[in-house]
């Protein structure tokens, strides 16, 4: 009889694994079959359809100019992306770590945060020139806040157990962060560098838009500018996919991070 | 309450301790201003734009357009969350989409989205929304999921019919996230609408800034800009305060 029950509930799960995969599959359907109805519907004046799209996005891969256009966005982000998750996590940390300092300038970058920083892109444009500067600076500052506010949250809530272990076993403030801190916070800390990405990414494509000769968001607009739409739909598949990815794959770093035991 | 006024006195040291230096520069010529003009020419160029009536219309374009995305998001978001919410089949499908929509920069879809629509407010009304709606979304289905069993269960005891449960039970219960929910929305669409009119459109508010951009006209660029800051600042600060009013009538109860 309880062999008979086991059973059950084994089959019970495959069949609900089975029901997820098939949902996962209809879902991926429906959204290629939408895709293709607008394609078809404004006759791929708009958006090229799923296939051509793939078409084109091999034949662009084989070009020099793509690589070079993705070289100078991804050289912009990731330099972005590096600055703000330092000095984002450094400045977390200090605020976490110093209550008053941290008091006083959360409400200020959670006011940062929520303003359309998209119009300072002429400031940034006018302090730092035309450039790959302007683009990090503008990614910086997408970047920065969200990251600087995870750590931040995640120093607060940090069982004060923890704290005064360290103070017993008279560690040393450096190894302190080092051993106790950063391990402690770091489910939060993934949270933030998931955060911190797509939005350096955001502003470094916005930058890309709005004024530059090089990078995908120019590609994608000089794409729109000249009506070839297979290179702008190919180049905003590209960049999905991309973002999507990054994200799963630090969605389940930051999952098993705050899985994991604690030591 | 006295390291409250001391945060806000240190606060506001700190926000002066970044404006006067900066003033300094620009009256002294260190800052040239053809990059940056005086914080005290901005607020005079705000005052001035705003006395003259000039930006009435884009003020007009660009608020509503907000509002229709925001009421529209809220509305979208709402029943979406509410009906995923019933469905633990439609849930498994829409997590993992949810989880990773906010990795999409959405903005890349407004050039698609022009070549769609047309240049006008459709375009920057569906960019509001889509970069709005999915918070909303997320935050109803947290907000269902935190109203407790007993709640349920004592609404079915009393018998209330489905209208009066949700209105009496399940929404004064979910509303703490919920008005989290609205709070990120707003400030979405806020930064949705004026972003994609900063970057390709003939009316509003970011349309006048990029326009004074190009035509190098500084003191009206910072104005509007400054103006802009100013209702987002504003806009979220009423949401917050709010919010903490509203947490902290729940707890006195």
């Amino acid at each position: 009889m309880s062999d008979l029950s086991l059973e059950n509930a084994l089959a019970r799960t495959s069949s609900r694994r089975r029901i997820r995969a098939f949902d996962a599959v209809v879902l991926a359907l429906s959204m290629l079959a939408l895709w293709q109805a607008v394609g078809s519907w404004t006759k791929g004046v708009v958006v090229s359809p799923p296939l051509q799209t793939f078409v084109y996005l091999f034949g662009l891969l084989r070009t020099w100019m793509f690589w070079d256009h993705a070289a100078a966005t991804l050289q912009a982000f990731l330099l972005a992306f590096a600055l703000s998750a330092l000095i984002g996590l450094a400045l977390g940390l200090v605020f976490g770590v110093r209550r008053f300092a941290g008091e006083v300038a959360e409400p200020i970058l959670a006011g940062f945060y929520t303003i359309p920083k998209v119009t300072l892109y002429p400031v940034v444009l006018l302090v730092f020139g035309l450039g790959i500067s302007a683009k990090v600076a503008f990614g910086v500052m997408h970047g920065l806040v969200p990251m600087t506010l995870f750590t931040l949250g995640a120093m607060r809530n940090l069982p004060p157990v923890l704290i005064r272990t360290a103070r017993v076993l008279r560690l040393s403030p450096g190894r302190t962060m080092l051993w106790i801190l950063m391990p402690a916070c770091l489910p939060d800390i993934v949270n933030g560098l998931r955060i911190s990405f797509s939005l350096s990414l955001l502003g470094v494509l916005i930058g890309e838009m709005f004024s530059s000769q090089r990078g995908l968001g120019f590609l994608l607009v000089s794409g729109m500018a000249q009506h070839n739409v297979p290179l702008s739909t190919a180049v905003v598949t590209m960049i999905v996919a991309v973002a999507i990815a990054a994200n799963t794959l630090m969605l389940r770093v930051g999952g098993r991070a705050a899985r994991r035991p604690n030591p | 309450m006295t390291r409250r006024r001391a945060v806000l006195c240190v606060r506001v040291a700190v926000l002066a301790g970044l404006v006067v230096p900066l003033e300094l520069c620009c009256r002294t010529g260190i800052i040239d201003p053809l990059t940056i003009i005086a914080p005290s020419d901005m607020v005079a160029s705000m005052v001035d734009l705003l006395g003259s009536g000039e930006l009435n219309e884009s003020i007009e374009s660009t608020f509503s357009t907000i509002a229709l995305a925001f009421v529209l998001a809220i509305g979208l978001g709402t029943l979406a969350g509410a009906l995923v919410h019933r469905s633990p089949r439609l849930r498994d499908v829409s997590d993992p989409l949810l989880a990773s929509y906010y990795s999409v920069p959405t903005f890349i879809f407004y050039p698609l989205l022009v070549a769609l629509l047309g240049l006008g407010k459709p375009p920057l009304v569906v960019l509001g929304v889509l970069s709005a709606a999915p918070a909303v979304m997320i935050s109803t289905l947290s907000g269902l999921d935190g109203v407790s069993s007993v709640l349920i269960k004592m609404a079915r005891v009393h018998r209330l019919n489905p209208v009066r449960t949700l209105w009496w039970i399940v929404l004064p219960a979910a509303l703490p996230r919920l008005f989290t929910g609205f709070k990120l929305a707003l400030s979405y669409a806020l930064i949705g609408v004026i972003a994609g009119e900063f970057i390709l459109s003939g009316t509003g508010l970011g349309y006048a800034i990029s326009f004074a951009y190009q035509s190098f006209d500084n003191r009206a660029m910072y104005g509007v800009m400054l103006f802009v800051m100013l209702v987002a600042v504003t806009a979220n600060g009423i949401l917050y305060v709010w919010e903490g009013r509203l947490a902290r009538r729940r707890s006195a109860r």
